[in-house]
């Protein structure tokens, strides 16, 4: 199992009568990219939010490298190296995009109150690597351009980019993306795929949440279907193509 | 070092510091020092605010609580008479380490009681315990409902120091002995010093600026606007939320209560004036008209706004003025009064030619 980065199992969640989630297990392998899919309502999000911290599991547990973070908060989620994206993006929107990017080394840095108020020596170099580090990030993703740019003047198409980066920035081993190509054109869903693929390339595992299929078949390797809060299949995409119970959900009872 | 430009404004602010020392001398009119150095210290809790409000985006009405926290605990411990205790195990230990001192007060009363700077060390201390009390259980809520806890904190504070003898019930506590601190300087209201207190209080001011001034450019500053911009982005991010507002809370608490302690010794009295709603509303509409995330905008407004209520130029409109500028603030300029368009240009002119 050590090819395993991250597992659900038997994981519930209830928003008063209404289940969520309920008793989803599946496991995403190291270096994979494994696309949860299913229509509005199907409880993507919420599993989305189980899995980095957000909201607390009723039942079930979440395994990451072979221990349970079932519960833990976000920060610490994210201090273990799981990243995330949000299905609206979440920039800091007054800052600029170079300090977006420099958020995302919070993890990776250490000054704390006294040191910041001090502005010891160590205090600064650190600084300067992390704002070195953002700018690589930034010119990666061809971004260098808009580094001193405040996030909320770009495009919708590139702030999207810039939460890519800050996401980046956090070196992390499993990145969650929700819903990455929603608003988007297929032009950028395009670009977006390209993306992805060279995240993964670069020894990340993605966890994608998302409803375009064109993007999921294209570059997922297995793909977990949702409905109604329950797992109804899993397996390669060319498979779950073909699964009726997956056509049924989506297209409706008379395709089936 | 790039770094360094970020200190101009503090090098420019001493310059000015000394220049209107020197106007003030050329027109005998040194007597307005007084209010500029009371106003200082005031500015203090500003400062402390500043961080909290502007920067990491949570509201406190509870800041003059903090302030009188500090005052009162350094006033009493500094006036409270420990002679019918001196042959105490306790009281005579803490002579024996140089906690207390001997002085006679205006009646020519003998008084043991500690000494400022142990008094000043314990009001911290103290304030920054009741913090992180009060701030652990209130600091998770969002918005106004964090607002209104804070405010019923004030309350709390100011009903206590209007109904406990200790601290002089409606008359608050006086007869505050001056502050000897290294070398001959002392906080100490009275006209002999008011010079050097004039530069004691800039002094401290320019140091807690700058303690500010780095802590928003560091790190920590950048995770506390982050806080104040997307707080569950912040979170996913790794910074723990809870841990930093919570300690940003306290900090501010801190500056308040320095000012508090300081500003105790040098009028030698606090009273419950200094803990009522209005003082905490102050605090914040001056922070708000300095344009919430700037320290600068604080502090300059800090202490034009309080010289101006202390002379007594608004007269007995001072809470007045204060409740319509938070007002007006909050219609015409939300973002702080340096943020209006026309002002912004003059700003950005400036910046071209420093």
């Amino acid at each position: 199992m050590s090819n395993v980065l991250l597992e659900t199992k038997g994981l519930a969640r209830s928003f008063g009568g209404v289940h969520a989630v309920r008793d989803v297990s599946f496991h995403v392998p190291t270096e994979s990219i494994k696309a949860v899919i299913g229509p509005n309502g199907a409880g993507k999000t919420t599993l989305f939010n189980l899995i980095a911290g957000t909201l607390a599991p009723h039942r079930g547990e979440v395994i990451y490298r072979g221990q349970a973070i079932t519960g833990h908060k976000p920060h610490a989620v994210a201090a273990l190296g799981i990243a995330r994206t949000f299905q609206t993006t979440k920039l800091f929107p007054h800052m600029t995009v170079l300090e977006n990017v420099m958020m995302g080394r919070h993890t990776r840095t250490r000054s704390g109150f006294l040191a910041g108020m001090l502005n010891l020596p160590g205090t600064w170099r650190e600084h300067r690597q992390t704002e070195a580090k953002a700018h690589n990030i930034l010119a990666d993703l061809g971004l260098a351009a808009y580094a001193g740019e405040t996030a909320c003047n770009l495009s919708f198409g590139r702030q999207r980019l810039v939460e890519f980066a800050r996401a980046l920035a956090t070196e992390p081993s499993l990145l969650l993306l929700d819903e990455p190509a929603a608003g988007l054109n297929i032009y950028e869903t395009q670009e977006l795929s390209q993306l992805i693929l060279r995240i993964r390339a670069t020894g990340i595992t993605c966890l994608v949440v998302e409803h375009d299929m064109s993007l999921v078949m294209n570059i997922s390797d297995e793909v977990v279907v949702l409905d109604q809060g329950q797992k109804i299949a899993e397996g390669p995409p060319a498979q779950i193509q073909r699964h009726p119970e997956v056509i049924r959900v989506y297209l409706g009872d008379e395709h089936g | 070092m790039m770094r360094l430009r970020m200190y101009y404004p503090v090098f420019a602010a001493a310059a000015l510091i000394v220049v209107l020392h020197l106007v003030l001398a050329l027109f005998g009119a040194t007597y307005y020092m007084t209010q500029i150095t009371m106003s200082a210290y005031y500015a203090l809790v500003v400062i402390g605010l500043c961080l909290l409000m502007g920067y990491a985006g949570q509201a406190s009405l509870g800041h003059a609580g903090f302030f009188a926290i500090g005052g009162y605990a350094s006033a009493v411990l500094t006036t409270y008479n420990l002679n019918p205790f001196r042959d105490t195990a306790l009281i005579a230990r803490c002579q024996a380490l140089g906690l207390t001192m001997q002085w006679q007060d205006i009646y020519g009363t003998d008084i043991l009681s500690f000494a400022p700077w142990v008094a000043c060390v314990a009001a911290l201390l103290l304030t920054g315990l009741v913090a992180l009390v009060i701030g652990a259980s209130v600091i998770q809520l969002k918005g106004h409902y964090l607002a209104m806890a804070t405010l019923g904190f004030g309350l709390i504070v100011y009903r206590i120091a209007l109904g406990t003898p200790v601290l002089g019930r409606a008359d608050g506590v006086s007869n505050v002995p001056s502050f000897h601190l290294l070398a001959g300087l002392q906080v100490n209201g009275r006209a002999p010093f008011r010079v050097q207190n004039y530069y004691i209080a800039w002094a401290v001011v320019l140091v807690a600026m700058v303690l500010a001034l780095n802590l928003v450019h560091s790190r920590v500053g950048r995770a506390m606007r982050s806080i104040h911009e997307n707080e569950e982005a912040a979170h996913s991010l790794g910074v723990n939320t809870y841990r930093y507002k919570l300690a940003v809370f306290i900090l501010s608490a801190i500056f308040a209560a320095i000012g508090g302690v300081l500003l105790t010794h040098y009028n030698g009295s606090i009273g419950p004036s200094e803990v009522t709603v209005m003082k905490s509303v102050r605090y914040v509409a001056i922070v708000a008209v300095g344009g919430m995330a700037n320290l600068w905008g604080a502090l300059v407004m800090g202490i034009v706004l309080n010289f101006l209520s202390l002379r007594g130029v608004f007269g007995s409109f001072d809470d007045a003025v204060f409740g319509a500028i938070l007002i007006a603030i909050m219609i015409f300029a939300p973002q702080g009064l340096l943020r209006v368009p026309r002002l912004q240009a003059l700003t950005a002119l400036l910046r071209r030619n420093p």
